[in-house]
């Protein structure tokens, strides 16, 4: 199966349960085989993309709809500005489970963003096709995503250091 | 370009999509400030963190079978009153799978030529990679490091030639974005010219030998293998630019 990768990868991130995402893959492939007729060539990762990322959405509406209403909380932090040393950031493999924290904390309009871009290595022309998004949207969206995860993995790491571990 | 306007573009610049000219004052810009220099490179571990992180989730490998059963089965509900006769796998299952292969990849020469606008995507992936201070993602000199690191980045395992004997030391290689698609991109030297090679998978029966241009004052050398397009871009002179297509070449099919 061509993508079956790619399209488990966003459906994990997305559902963020292993039987969920397997699910809702089937359910995308079935889809794909059915609109078949509607792929005119061209990237046909994105296309298959754009129809797991409809299924999950369909999905989440039906068991999980308040995920999709979680809004960036902007009142928290100052995302314009993160004063962050490279270094403390070097992640080693006990943070890498940080990482997945921070990447599931984010709201789920923001967390597929980054998935496709840093995991999946989508052009922002291809995401904003996958997401019916304008690029600069999601231009915006993957700066306070990424500003996000920066400050999640910063200050746990800062919780770390204060409590000597 | 100011600290506001290099907040808004960084990500743009970070994931090389941004045009030559807003690169090229934000490159000014981050050597001049050092917050905004720092922010960047906050942002630059952060990616590679992420990229070489073991976060992407795989399917289990019952998954696979999971889903061509689906299909099959959804195929077969739909024709079976014009199949069923041919019993066990019917011809339209066969049919879904062959489409379900073919959009896999062959459809990509279905496509009007491209080769202009892959020139061009070659051309500004070379310029980017110079002007954007990102040559490579993995800076080694050595093919056996190199060539793992592309393992973890890109669906297929470009060659990765060790050309120091014919005089093109490898400086590293990185993912780039070319022809609508994640692809290799090799960084040799020589002397104090970059030159870039860019790999990704060709479609079926798209060999050709190699052909040279010169475009903007850059010379480059294309062919494409039973299994592999190649573009190798650098200012080096023409001459110097055959001596190392022809050195790759002989590397990945070696006489």
């Amino acid at each position: 199966m061509p993508h079956l990768a790619a399209a488990y990868n966003l459906a994990r991130w997305l559902t963020r349960y292993d039987q969920d995402a397997e699910d809702v893959v089937q359910e995308a492939f079935l889809r794909a085989y059915k609109f078949f007729g509607n792929f005119h060539g061209g990237d046909s990762r994105a296309w298959l993309l754009t129809i797991v990322r409809n299924t999950c959405y369909t999905w989440l509406r039906q068991n999980r709809a308040h995920e999709l209403t979680e809004e960036f909380d902007e009142t928290l932090h100052d995302v314009t500005r993160v004063d962050v040393n490279p270094e403390t950031l070097l992640l080693h493999d006990a943070q890498q489970q940080l990482l997945r924290q921070a990447l599931e904390a984010l709201p789920v309009t923001f967390r597929e963003v980054v998935i496709m871009r840093d995991l999946e290595g989508l052009s922002y022309k291809d995401i904003a096709s996958v997401t019916d998004l304008p690029l600069g949207t999601v231009m915006s969206r993957l700066a306070r995503a990424r500003t996000r995860l920066q400050q999640y993995v910063t200050a746990h790491l800062h919780t770390e250091a204060e409590r000597g571990l | 370009m100011d600290c506001d306007e290099t907040q808004d573009l960084l990500h743009g610049y970070l994931d090389d999509e941004l045009d030559v000219v807003s690169s090229r004052a934000l490159t000014q810009h981050l050597q001049a400030c050092p917050a905004c220099m720092q922010a960047y490179e906050a942002q630059l571990t952060l990616r590679t963190a992420l990229r070489t992180s073991a976060l992407y989730c795989t399917p289990p490998p019952s998954l696979h079978k999971q889903v061509r059963a689906e299909v099959r089965r959804a195929s077969r509900a739909e024709t079976r009153p014009m199949w069923w006769t041919w019993g066990g796998l019917s011809v339209a299952v066969a049919m879904a799978l062959v489409v379900l292969l073919v959009w896999g990849g062959g459809l990509e020469h279905r496509r009007a030529p491209v080769e202009a606008h892959v020139l061009q995507d070659v051309i500004a992936g070379h310029v980017r990679s110079l002007m954007a201070n990102h040559l490579t993602d993995v800076f080694s000199g050595d093919q056996h490091t190199v060539k793992p690191w592309f393992e973890g980045h890109v669906d297929f395992a470009p060659p990765v030639p060790d050309l120091t004997a014919q005089g093109f030391p490898l400086v590293g290689g990185r993912l780039d974005y070319l022809d609508n698609r994640p692809v290799a991109a090799l960084v040799y030297q020589r002397r104090q010219h970059v030159i870039n090679l860019f790999v990704w998978p060709a479609p079926p029966g798209a060999a050709r030998p190699a052909s040279t241009v010169t475009h903007h004052g850059y010379n480059l050398v294309q062919w494409t293998t039973a299994d592999m397009t190649y573009w190798a871009i650098s200012t080096l002179n023409a001459q110097e630019m055959q001596t190392f297509a022809h050195g790759v070449q002989q590397h990945i099919a070696p006489l």
